[in-house]
């Protein structure tokens, strides 16, 4: 069964469509925990992008040398090496970075997305396809973190990538850390709202 | 009924197993030592001292680990009958929660300094509630949430998935920290962390579907859909790495991840329970679903900072 979405196609729809983190509501362990800068979900989004293509890849190449009834271990140790690596490369290059997502990085690992994909994507389709659709979720994970970053440190901190920008900090409550759950909560039934709104608006035309 | 019969004899089963922690004697003069009464500290000795010089307050000198410049000085010294057990007395109640460093003058050829702490057990204890509650996986470390939003509708489904996680968490961490210990360590392996536990627990997930199915179809039939959710799970991958940093022993590796699992449990177990009344609730339409389950996992992240100050032992 190949796909018969064009590339860009695969992309926009790993954003918008099916959003990993406000579509799917999968991987919200970081989106909790540790969105509470864009700088942050940045990061993250680089190493989840890196992980998601790279191991995408590998599955797509193999699909037809894995037995299907040990898939969910193949795909599960092939994360862990992708994720070994960018572990790996995060802590020697970027040191200061790696610190503040802490044991996130490593947790790549366990996050739904990327066994989810390659289930439902990579074991199936060509290897560009899958590319293409690991390309589109990892920037729709990264978009999504840093949407949450940005909200989050606007209204707490007042500032964006570290630049003040209002002067003054409206709620501080956004940047403490169990203002993750409201925070994805709002921003949800924000989403949510805009699709309504959006329906009626075409019923009524 | 048949699983929720099981639940409490595996429950006591696990306790008894870990009722019996290995006791560590300091070498050397002192055999034993532990906090008595709340003003005693008893100390034991491997050889008959001088009753005199043994049973003479000012050759010890007590203070708190913290503070010490601040000397406990005992009251007076009780000696057993064959003068190896001193009991010493002190005016005041003790801190024990604190640790206290205890040195002998006089006693032996040279002077002999010891620490006593609580009790072990109770220091196992501590591990296991601050799992459970101060530092609750979901609540507090915003792990496993992604289980723990698909999970948290039905109180049934939760139970299944709290249980099943529990099994597979103790199970997983226990072969982790031996693979660890044994393996990773001493052959400087340490960079294949992450692909040797995510293994394991791929391993454990196997084999208990495969043994549950051939033991007990029952308990798989109510079970086996959620056993390979627990692979998506952050904290069955978070606490090998944390038991790992932190050189957990056997014993604390158990209670860690008991704590671990027992915490999942309450956390769905307590979502549940909300999420089934919210549905009779009149929920503003864009925030029905998920938006509002959020919302409530918020509220009880706020109430379990509460447990932050919690001390027991």
């Amino acid at each position: 069964m190949a796909t018969d979405k064009t590339n860009l196609q695969l992309v926009v729809n790993g954003i918008l469509n099916e959003n990993p983190i406000f579509r799917l509501v999968l991987s919200m362990c970081p989106a909790v925990g540790i969105s509470t800068t864009v700088m942050n979900g940045f990061m993250l989004g680089i190493a989840v992008l890196f992980v998601q293509v790279f191991s995408s890849c590998t599955i797509a190449i193999f699909k037809n040398k894995i037995h299907p009834r040990i898939r969910i271990p193949t795909y599960t140790l092939t994360i862990a090496t992708w994720v070994t690596v960018i572990d790996m490369v995060l802590a020697a290059y970027l040191p200061e970075a790696y610190a503040r997502m802490g044991i996130f990085v490593k947790l790549i690992v366990a996050f739904a997305i990327i066994t989810m994909r390659l289930e439902m994507f990579a074991c199936k389709e060509s290897v560009t396809a899958s590319f293409w659709d690991g390309i589109g979720m990892g920037l729709g994970f990264m978009f999504g973190m840093m949407a949450l970053g940005f909200v989050r440190e606007l209204l707490g901190l007042g500032t964006i990538l570290g630049y003040d920008v209002l002067g003054f900090k409206p709620l501080l409550f956004f940047v403490l850390p169990f203002a993750g759950f409201f925070c994805v909560g709002l921003m949800m039934g924000f989403f949510n709202w805009i699709e309504l709104r959006y329906k009626r608006a075409k019923q009524g035309a | 009924m048949r699983q929720t019969a099981m639940i409490p004899r595996v429950l006591i089963a696990l306790v008894l197993f870990f009722l019996v922690p290995g006791v560590v004697l300091a070498e050397g003069l002192v055999a034993g030592k532990d906090f008595g009464e709340a003003n005693e500290i008893i100390v034991t000795f491997s050889q008959s001292p001088d009753r005199q010089t043994a049973g003479d307050p000012a050759n010890y000198t007590v203070y708190e680990e913290q503070d010490p410049d601040i000397r406990l000085g005992a009251e007076r010294i009780v000696l057993s009958e064959d003068g190896r057990t001193a009991t010493l007395v002190f005016a005041e109640p003790l801190n024990t929660t604190k640790p206290h460093v205890v040195t002998i003058a006089n006693v032996a050829p040279g002077a002999e300094s010891f620490r006593v702490t609580k009790p072990y057990l109770g220091y196992l204890v501590t591990i296991l509630i601050s799992a459970l509650l101060i530092n609750n996986f979901v609540f507090t470390k915003y792990l496993g949430l992604c289980v723990f939003f698909g999970t948290s509708k039905r109180k049934d489904t939760a139970k299944g998935m709290g249980v099943t996680f529990t099994i597979v968490m103790v199970v997983s961490a226990i072969m982790s920290w031996f693979f660890y210990q044994f393996i990773l360590k001493p052959f400087d392996l340490n960079f294949l962390q992450i692909v040797i536990f995510i293994g394991l627990v791929s391993l454990t997930v196997q084999a208990v579907d495969t043994v549950l199915r051939k033991v007990n179809p029952i308990l798989f039939n109510a079970f086996g859909v959620y056993l390979v959710l627990v692979i998506a799970n952050c904290v069955i991958i978070a606490v090998p790495l944390i038991l790992a940093d932190n050189e957990y022993n056997f014993f604390e590796t158990f209670m860690l991840s008991l704590g671990a699992g027992g915490g999942f449990l309450l956390a769905l177990y307590l979502m549940s329970s909300v999420r089934e009344r919210m549905e009779l609730a009149n929920v503003p339409r864009s925030f029905r679903g998920v938006p509002i389950a959020f919302i409530v996992a918020g509220q009880f992240a706020l109430a379990f900072l509460g447990f932050s100050g919690l001390n027991i032992f």
